[in-house]
């Protein structure tokens, strides 16, 4: 029957794409606990540059506040820092983290902001930012696979320096919070002004020496604080990315073993009609002779 | 036993160092930089250059090489912020001038100049690598000659 190779074929195909899949489930299993690890090892500088940033924010209440702790009463004009994946084949993952991007930003222009300036970090955010004809200032992508905060300075940098020249009145971050292998929240926060609340209270206000002077450590201090914070966002970025793409592949696995046994289950039926066809035509000769 | 300071090296990436220490030596922004146990609090940038932890009980200093960052001192606990990145005014302002290029696709030319950054402070790096790979020579001679 002619219908049996083309199925024969199908069954091969679809064979071929779950390789692929539970190859890819695989690396994407094994990277993913790498980059767990990442995210668990930039910890502790985040944590103790907060601390910092706390003790400081308070220490230095009469003599000089720095910019970034400074709430604006107007917030017209705002950066957005927007970190998604540079590949596909991860889920709802960039859907998400754009959808909900997407909606702050409506939100933002319905509360009388004019201008959004976005840096986009990853390909995925960058490609979606240049459809939808938003102003992207910066960019950066191809990350790999180990972020690096050298990378990060740069776009950064763009948007601290717009705020600090009175360009933008706020920073926001937007990426994917990584909770667990199974669940991931697409997230956006603010980053500028610093609040109070995401730098914690003051353990202890010393009163410290400053080398070279206060201002200048003050400055490098917070900027670094940022920098740590975008580069922990994008750490849990990856992980996230990683484990959405390994539950992604597992699913197109078995998704592809279920067409399979489908498939399986018609050649074998249209096998069967064949042969039984031939019997039939056999027995319905052999009577006419 | 000698009084001891905790002393935390962490980087961006990882935790670098943690334990206690009886001396802290590191590069200062004002000049090389000594923290004892008790010293007055106090906030400093950090150059390129050795961190030499006298570990308790150890003859040898633990020596880690930094390309920058921050230090702050309490009086029982030392905190050294490294970079992994060499910083600089000038640099940090070359890689924000490289992001914003790559956005607008822009000329050619200005390469030349973040080119022109990274090398010098690239320069810095193998300079300051090459004075703590000195001290430590100069530190094995001493302990082996005695």
């Amino acid at each position: 029957m002619a219908g049996s190779k083309e199925i024969r074929g199908k069954i091969k195909s679809v064979q071929n794409t779950r390789k692929i899949t539970k190859a890819m489930e695989m690396v994407a299993a094994s990277k993913m606990r790498k980059a767990q690890e990442r995210m668990r090892t930039a910890r502790p500088y985040a944590e103790k540059i907060r601390r910092l940033a706390a003790n400081l924010s308070h220490a230095n209440v009469t003599e000089f506040r720095h910019p970034f702790l400074i709430q604006k009463e107007a917030v017209k004009r705002v950066g957005l820092i927007l970190v998604t994946t540079d590949k596909g084949l991860c889920g709802g993952l960039n859907t998400n983290i754009l959808r909900h991007t997407v909606t702050a930003m409506k939100a933002w222009e319905g509360s009388g902001v004019e201008d959004i300036r976005v840096v986009a970090i990853g390909n995925k955010g960058l490609g979606f930012m240049q459809r939808i004809k938003a102003n992207v200032v910066a960019q950066r992508t191809q990350l790999g696979d180990v972020p690096h905060l050298d990378q990060l300075i740069g776009p950064v940098r763009v948007l601290l320096d717009a705020y600090t020249a009175g360009e933008v009145d706020a920073v926001h971050l937007a990426y994917t919070r990584f909770i667990n292998t199974m669940k991931q929240e697409p997230v956006v926060e603010q980053l500028l002004p610093l609040t109070g609340e995401r730098l914690g209270a003051p353990e202890h206000a010393w009163d410290y020496l400053y080398e070279p002077d206060p201002q200048l450590v003050i400055e490098e201090l917070l900027v670094r604080y940022i920098e740590a914070i975008v580069y922990q966002a994008v750490a849990e970025n990856m992980a996230s990315e990683q484990s959405a793409r390994m539950v992604a592949m597992k699913a197109a696995s078995d998704n592809a073993g279920n067409v399979i046994k489908e498939l399986q289950l018609v050649y074998n039926k249209s096998r069967q009609a064949a042969i039984t066809k031939e019997l039939a035509e056999i027995v319905g000769g052999a009577a006419a002779v | 036993m000698a009084m001891t300071v905790h002393v935390d090296v962490v980087s961006a990436e990882e935790q670098i160092f943690s334990g206690l220490a009886e001396l802290v030596v590191l590069p200062g922004e004002a000049g090389e930089l000594g923290v004892l146990p008790g010293h007055a609090p106090l906030l400093s940038r950090i150059r390129p250059g050795a961190v030499r932890i006298k570990v308790p009980d150890r003859e040898e200093p633990e020596i880690i090489f930094v390309a920058g960052g921050m230090l702050e001192v309490q009086p029982s606990l030392v905190t050294v912020l490294a970079d992994t990145a060499i910083r600089g005014r000038d640099l940090d302002e070359a890689r924000a001038m490289e992001a914003k290029r790559r956005a607008e696709e822009a000329l050619k030319d200005q390469q030349a100049k973040i080119d022109y950054a990274r090398a010098q402070a690239e320069l810095l790096e193998a300079v300051a690598q090459l004075q703590t790979i000195e001290q430590m020579k100069r530190l094995k001679n001493r302990v082996g000659g005695t």
